[in-house]
């Protein structure tokens, strides 16, 4: 872990600051200690952003594990570029990747239009193959080249920062930034420039096709994207937490918000959030990074789950025990409206007496007689309940419907 | 010669392994295709990971019986999330899949580096699972998968009945009377029983191939769900004997990927060659109605006023 080494050495320059040089080199290292963190959080924010913009889509599309299948299946691609070229950064390596990726979902149709495999069935058969042709390739003709499987899959954040990008001579910042902000860049665009035509084909794709607006162009444009920043994001997080980085903050946000525009807001938003809270998470343990990130977006998908308004499981929990108490309610005013003024009243409306004549568990049937008083839907006289005005028109709406 | 009778042991053993389990997560791996939950395999496998770390972080052993018990309660508990989510939200099944597949898993690489870190020796290897090492299968794991899987299948058979009733017409089932969410977490369980005993030999990634090919390439010879079953036991398990063999006859090809590719070849096979549904008889079909359409019009020109009318 390069990252943990780093702040240890945050302490030791102290015992020795009297000498300028050295106060000075102490300053120089805490500035790059301080750049590091920096730098790191700078390519998950881009990172994570670059990915949640076409989740968003991918979510609404029904199409998230099209991006599973590709972070997979991408991998033959990379083997081969690596082959080619012998570098781990070369543009063609995201070029061939990119390739293998709508490769996948070329082959994941084909598949389909036979009409003998289901659309899960031809993902799930499609990329294990790939991803196969990959590992094989990796350990029959890659085991005296440096292509560390791990590092390919897993991905490492911490070392991003350590491969920089020179200009005449100047260091400018991690590569990956640049990298990564690229193709955010390009997600952007494609987004704001077919914002209209990937809304309609999003949900209407009959419409979309009707109207001539080319649903398998904006599909196959949508697919070029998200393989060209599964690779950019391979390097930084690997290929199965490029996955919680797509899903995750769209997911996340669709609990939030019905509007479109607000879920891309929103989705790059709370992407910022899991990277900046994963990364010093994974800082406080020791422990990785683009894994602590995928755990904090587990953490705030099941907070926003627990409490957002109206469509949470608290939300919910509680217009359900609501309901629950407001249908007792008027089954009691219902009950003392079809009695009223008549012979049987006094008897109907005795309090002791009420769980029978409902079938009611007695505690429970105090218990609604209390809310019923306290939404003041009754009155009590002595043992009696009597309706008030408002019961009355509530019992009344009520048989009306 | 005395080594040469250790390899082919090992070999065997690899052998009956990958067959019992190809044989194995083929029955299971019906239903998901089925039911359209091919890559809820995917999910398990990958939810499955934390639970391996915690198994270990709480034992300190690396019995492969505490880790595949990890790797079930995990993968079930994802599943479960799963379900739920789908249930009580908008979000669709395939995002519900998604995050949880990928959270779980970044949870368990923390709790991975969490072990590195403590510099626990015993930990070497546990890493494996990614991947598989299908080599290093033990005649143990070999009696494990042989024993659960049996179990699974045992459970299956007693429930056939609902299951089959429950993966064809669900609307029907609860209509009448069945408990269809119980039923529907009992056949995840049971996916998560097969999948967790494939982890160690095929690994992770590779596991959900094993549960969805061979069912794919078993759906395309019958429309007997009982048949369907039988062969893709079937082939799971000659993916399972093939995939060994090949990659035992060169150096440096890993099992568990080459067991993977035998699997795709079969359903390859089976979606070109397969009666009836095949797409070559299907180019037959098509030709055969081509040339009879041919014929007809042609006699149809011939005598336009017998056909004109």
């Amino acid at each position: 872990m390069g990252l943990v080494s780093a702040p240890t050495q945050q302490t030791q320059p102290e015992d020795n600051s009297e000498s300028v040089v050295k106060a000075s080199a102490t300053w120089g290292r805490l500035g790059e200690v301080i750049q590091e963190h920096l730098d790191i959080q700078l390519i998950a924010i881009v990172t994570a952003v670059a990915c949640a913009l076409p989740g968003v889509f991918l979510v609404l599309r029904r199409m998230t594990l099209m991006s599973d299948a590709i972070s997979h299946a991408i991998l033959p691609g990379i083997v081969l570029a690596f082959f080619l070229t012998e570098s781990l950064s070369s543009p063609l390596l995201i070029l061939a990747a990119a390739g293998t990726g709508v490769l996948t979902v070329v082959f994941v149709e084909l598949l389909q239009r036979t009409k003998l495999v289901k659309e899960d069935a031809a993902i799930g058969l499609t990329f294990p193959a790939l991803f196969s042709i990959g590992v094989i390739l990796i350990s029959r003709f890659a085991g005296n080249v440096h292509l560390d499987m791990d590092a390919v899959l897993l991905g490492e954040l911490a070392y991003a920062p350590l491969n920089r990008l020179n200009v005449f001579g100047r260091d400018v910042g991690p590569v990956s930034v640049y990298v990564m902000g690229t193709i955010l860049l390009l997600n952007l665009a494609f987004i704001l420039l077919f914002y209209k035509e990937l809304k309609l084909a999003t949900f209407d794709a009959s419409l979309a096709a009707t109207l001539g607006f080319a649903p398998t162009l904006i599909h196959y444009g949508l697919m070029t994207l998200v393989s060209v920043t599964t690779v950019g994001a391979f390097d930084a997080v690997g290929s199965i937490l490029v996955v919680a980085l797509i899903a995750g903050p769209p997911a996340t946000a669709y609990l939030i918000t019905n509007r479109l525009s607000l879920m891309l807001t929103l989705s790059a938003i709370i992407g910022s959030v899991n990277a900046v809270g994963g990364y010093w998470l994974a800082y406080l343990f020791d422990v990785s990074i683009a894994g602590a990130i995928a755990t904090m977006t587990l953490l705030v998908f099941g907070v926003i789950f627990l409490v957002v308004p109206n469509r949470g499981i608290i939300a919910i929990a509680r217009r359900r025990t609501r309901q629950k108490w407001e249908f007792a309610q008027t089954m009691l005013v219902i009950h003392l409206f079809n009695h009223e003024g008549l012979p049987e009243a006094e008897a109907e409306s005795e309090i002791a007496h009420l769980h029978e004549h409902l079938r009611w568990d007695p505690t429970f049937a105090t218990q609604v007689v209390k809310y019923a008083l306290n939404n003041r839907c009754v009155s009590q006289e002595e043992t009696q309940l009597t309706l008030t005005e408002r019961g009355r028109s509530v019992a009344q709406q009520a048989l009306v419907q | 010669m005395n080594t040469l009778i250790q390899f082919d042991y090992t070999l065997m053993i690899v052998a009956i392994g990958a067959a019992l389990l190809g044989a194995v997560s083929g029955t299971l791996g019906t239903y998901a295709v089925l039911r359209r939950q091919s890559l809820l395999g995917d999910a398990i496998s990958h939810a499955a990971l934390p639970g391996i770390a915690i198994a270990f972080l709480l034992t300190g052993s690396k019995t492969p019986l505490i880790l595949v018990l990890g790797a079930a309660i995990a993968g079930w508990l994802g599943t479960l999330l799963i379900l739920s989510i789908v249930r009580l939200t908008r979000i669709k099944y395939d995002s519900a899949l998604g995050i949880i597949l990928s959270t779980f898993f970044g949870f368990g690489l923390v709790l991975h580096t969490l072990i590195q870190r403590t510099g626990n020796a015993n930990q070497a290897g546990l890493d494996t699972f990614l991947f598989g090492q299908a080599a290093t299968i033990l005649e143990s794991d070999v009696l494990t998968i042989g024993i659960l899987g049996g179990i699974a299948i045992v459970i299956m058979l007693v429930f056939w009945k609902e299951l089959k009733l429950l993966v064809f017409d669900e609307g029907f089932a609860a209509s009448l009377g069945f408990p269809i969410r119980a039923l529907d977490i009992l056949l995840t369980s049971l996916l998560v029983i097969a999948i967790v005993l494939g982890l160690q030999a095929v690994g992770a990634v590779l596991m959900s191939a094993m549960l969805v090919a061979p069912a794919v390439a078993a759906r395309q010879w019958t429309n007997k769900l009982s048949v369907m079953m039988f062969l893709a036991a079937g082939f799971g398990a000659l993916a399972g004997v093939g995939g060994t063999i090949i990659s035992s006859s060169a150096s440096r090809i890993p099992t568990g990927p080459t067991i993977v590719l035998c699997a795709t070849v079969v359903v390859g096979f089976s979606i070109v060659l397969a009666p009836n549904r095949g797409l070559l008889w299907d180019w037959f079909r098509h030709q055969r109605n081509k040339r009879n359409l041919k014929i007809t019009a042609s006699r149809l020109l011939k005598h336009p006023q017998r056909g004109g009318d």
